[in-house]
């Protein structure tokens, strides 16, 4: 076992975390459960963005992060806000009966 | 830098609830699955010299963010929520195999892409100031656009959601 954990550690984990959000997408009918797999894989790169700040020695990455959980906030309050006015007209949140354009 | 055996129980407490999250059937118990993997994700930002986005991440991620998801699973009812199955329709059952693969074709992309590439090189940085003052300084000096765009965006998706929101009007016009 190497004696330190250095920048491939992170890659590696951050790709696993993304992965697993991506999967989630793609398998689940949830839409609730959709934005959470995809908040999971905006987190991941954020630990990239930070794991390559401390690699590098560079404040950048981690302003980068807080531009990012920013907007990560502001999706998720207009996707909730969407999905609640789906629910009221269609009474389910399976994406699979989200197949028209027209409410 | 941290040592491997405590990353490596971070990392199997992230990976595991995110996994949580993919695999519960009830969307609360997701909700704070989600809540632990950014806690884990938090630490490991302290770690990694960035003790204002760990906080930043525990404050808006696990508390906003989170409080959100389980207001609007609240809203709409964790009953009816769990009525949502995952069963897809016949003919289109066969895409769960090919999302699966595509998964895992991703991970080995990762996976090669990590073996070919050795982005760790010999030397590790210095720890530089990392506090919320010369992150600020940072921000408000060279990233002073950017984050007047934020306030702009922010404003947008503030007037999208109350829009979103309204249209209750609407819906007792059509009772």
């Amino acid at each position: 076992m190497p004696s330190a954990v250095d920048i491939n550690w992170y890659i590696a984990l951050s790709g696993i975390l993304f992965v697993i959000g991506a999967l989630g997408v793609l398998l689940r009918r949830n839409a609730i459960i959709l934005f959470m797999s995809i908040e999971l894989m905006l987190n991941s790169a954020n630990l990239l963005f930070v794991a390559f700040a401390r690699h590098l020695g560079e404040l950048e990455g981690q302003v980068l992060v807080f531009f990012v959980i920013t907007v990560a906030a502001a999706e998720v309050a207009v996707g909730l806000a969407l999905i609640v006015a789906i629910f009221r007209s269609k009474k389910s949140i399976n994406i699979d009966e989200i197949n028209l354009l027209k409410g | 830098m941290i040592h491997p055996i405590p990353f490596t129980l971070l990392a199997a407490v992230a990976v595991a609830a995110a996994l949580g999250m993919l695999t519960s059937r009830n969307a609360v118990h997701s909700a704070l699955y989600l809540v632990l993997n950014f806690m884990t994700v938090a630490v490991l930002y302290l770690v990694l010299n960035a003790p204002f986005i760990a906080m930043v991440q525990i404050t808006v991620y696990a508390g906003a963010i989170v409080v959100l998801f389980l207001f609007v699973i609240m809203l709409l009812g964790a009953d009816l929520l769990r009525g949502v199955t995952d069963e897809v329709r016949g003919s289109e059952r066969y895409h769960r195999y090919l999302a699966v693969l595509l998964a895992l074709v991703l991970l080995g992309v990762f996976g090669y892409l990590l073996l070919q590439n050795n982005f760790g090189g010999t030397t590790l940085s210095p720890t530089i100031d990392a506090s919320p003052q010369a992150l600020g300084i940072t921000l408000f000096q060279d990233y002073l656009f950017p984050f007047e765009v934020t306030g702009v965006l922010l404003l947008a998706s503030i007037i999208g959601v109350v829009i979103f929101g309204h249209t209750r009007k609407r819906g007792k016009e059509n009772a």
